[in-house]
């Protein structure tokens, strides 16, 4: 493996707060998305079932 | 001489709902299988950096999140210009339902920007004509969102809507070419259709996966959405009340 050990993986040569939270907030951003439109899709068939 | 699939008949949003449904969870596994396979590369198999070291691997989120944001905006420009001439409904509704997914790819583009910038540069932000148009892409993106969200006729606000994309489009090659018209801190492409890419090629294979995972999760992301924008607008029709989905 490229890194020595899980924790040199982790730190990424001291970088770790930059690369971890450009991957952590577009992960974060991905995942709200798709959950805001299942939930569209979710309200939207319940109001079209009920009217 | 039945074979002939007759492709207009997919361009009313009765046919289009069901097969964008089919659709759409392919194109979730195919993003998440090229995701892991991108990051797989982008971590474990390209190499330290010798000038950046481990910090140039936010390439591999910036890059193909930029791209994308620059291309879903010329998709939404010409659904929008196509809806405008021709009046179909469904070409609308795929601008608007392009819209938001773009706003979020300009959106990972700038903090992935800011947070490679800050170990970089030394400055999370810099007023230079890449950053500086790449945010215009967003405020284009926010103001198509609420200019349409503000007007509740929808076939008014499809047409003004399609307005600001279509004068919008003006700043993508602005945003593509800035770093070589002007004078920036940003560096230049690292990739172009004219010249060997000036990175190793580790680097590139990672950074190209990510590219295909970004694109598969965009048609995802965009073909749930017009289906939720199909049955808010359409939802006095027949057909809605038929879909089996509905019925139970």
């Amino acid at each position: 493996m490229k890194w020595g050990s899980a924790s040199a993986f982790l730190t990424m040569g001291g970088y770790a707060g930059y690369v971890w939270g450009s991957y952590g907030v577009a992960a974060l951003c991905i995942a709200l998305e798709v959950a805001l439109l299942a939930a569209r899709h979710r309200r939207l068939r319940r109001e079209l079932r009920g009217g | 001489m039945t074979a002939n699939i007759n492709w207009l008949r997919y361009s009313s949003p009765a046919t289009f709902y069901p097969l964008a449904g089919r659709l759409a969870p392919w194109f979730f596994i195919a993003a998440a299988l090229f995701t892991a396979a991108g990051i797989y590369v982008g971590f474990f198999v390209a190499p330290t950096d010798f000038q950046q070291g481990e910090a140039y691997r936010i390439i591999f989120i910036h890059v193909p999140a930029a791209w994308m944001s620059m291309f879903l905006y010329i998709i939404m420009a010409f659904w929008a210009g196509v809806g405008l001439a021709f009046n179909t409904r469904l070409s609308s509704m795929m601008a608007s339902a392009l819209a938001p997914t773009g706003a979020v790819m300009t959106f990972i583009a700038l903090w992935t920007g800011a947070l490679w910038g800050k170990p970089m540069w030394g400055a999370w932000w810099v007023w230079d004509a890449r950053l500086t148009s790449e945010l215009i892409l967003l405020f284009l993106y926010l103001g198509f969102m609420s200019l349409q969200a503000a007007i509740d006729d929808t076939r008014r606000a499809d047409k003004a809507g399609a307005v600001i994309a279509l004068v919008g489009v003006v700043n993508v090659p602005i945003i593509y070419f800035s770093v070589k018209w002007w004078n920036t801190l940003h560096q230049g492409a690292s990739v172009s259709l004219t010249r060997s890419p000036s990175m190793a090629s580790t680097m590139l294979v990672g950074m190209l996966l990510m590219a295909l995972a970004v694109w598969m999760y965009s048609i995802a992301a965009t073909l749930l959405r017009v289906r939720c924008i199909i049955l808010e607008r359409e939802r006095n029709s027949e057909w809605i009340g038929q879909l089996p989905e509905l019925r139970q």
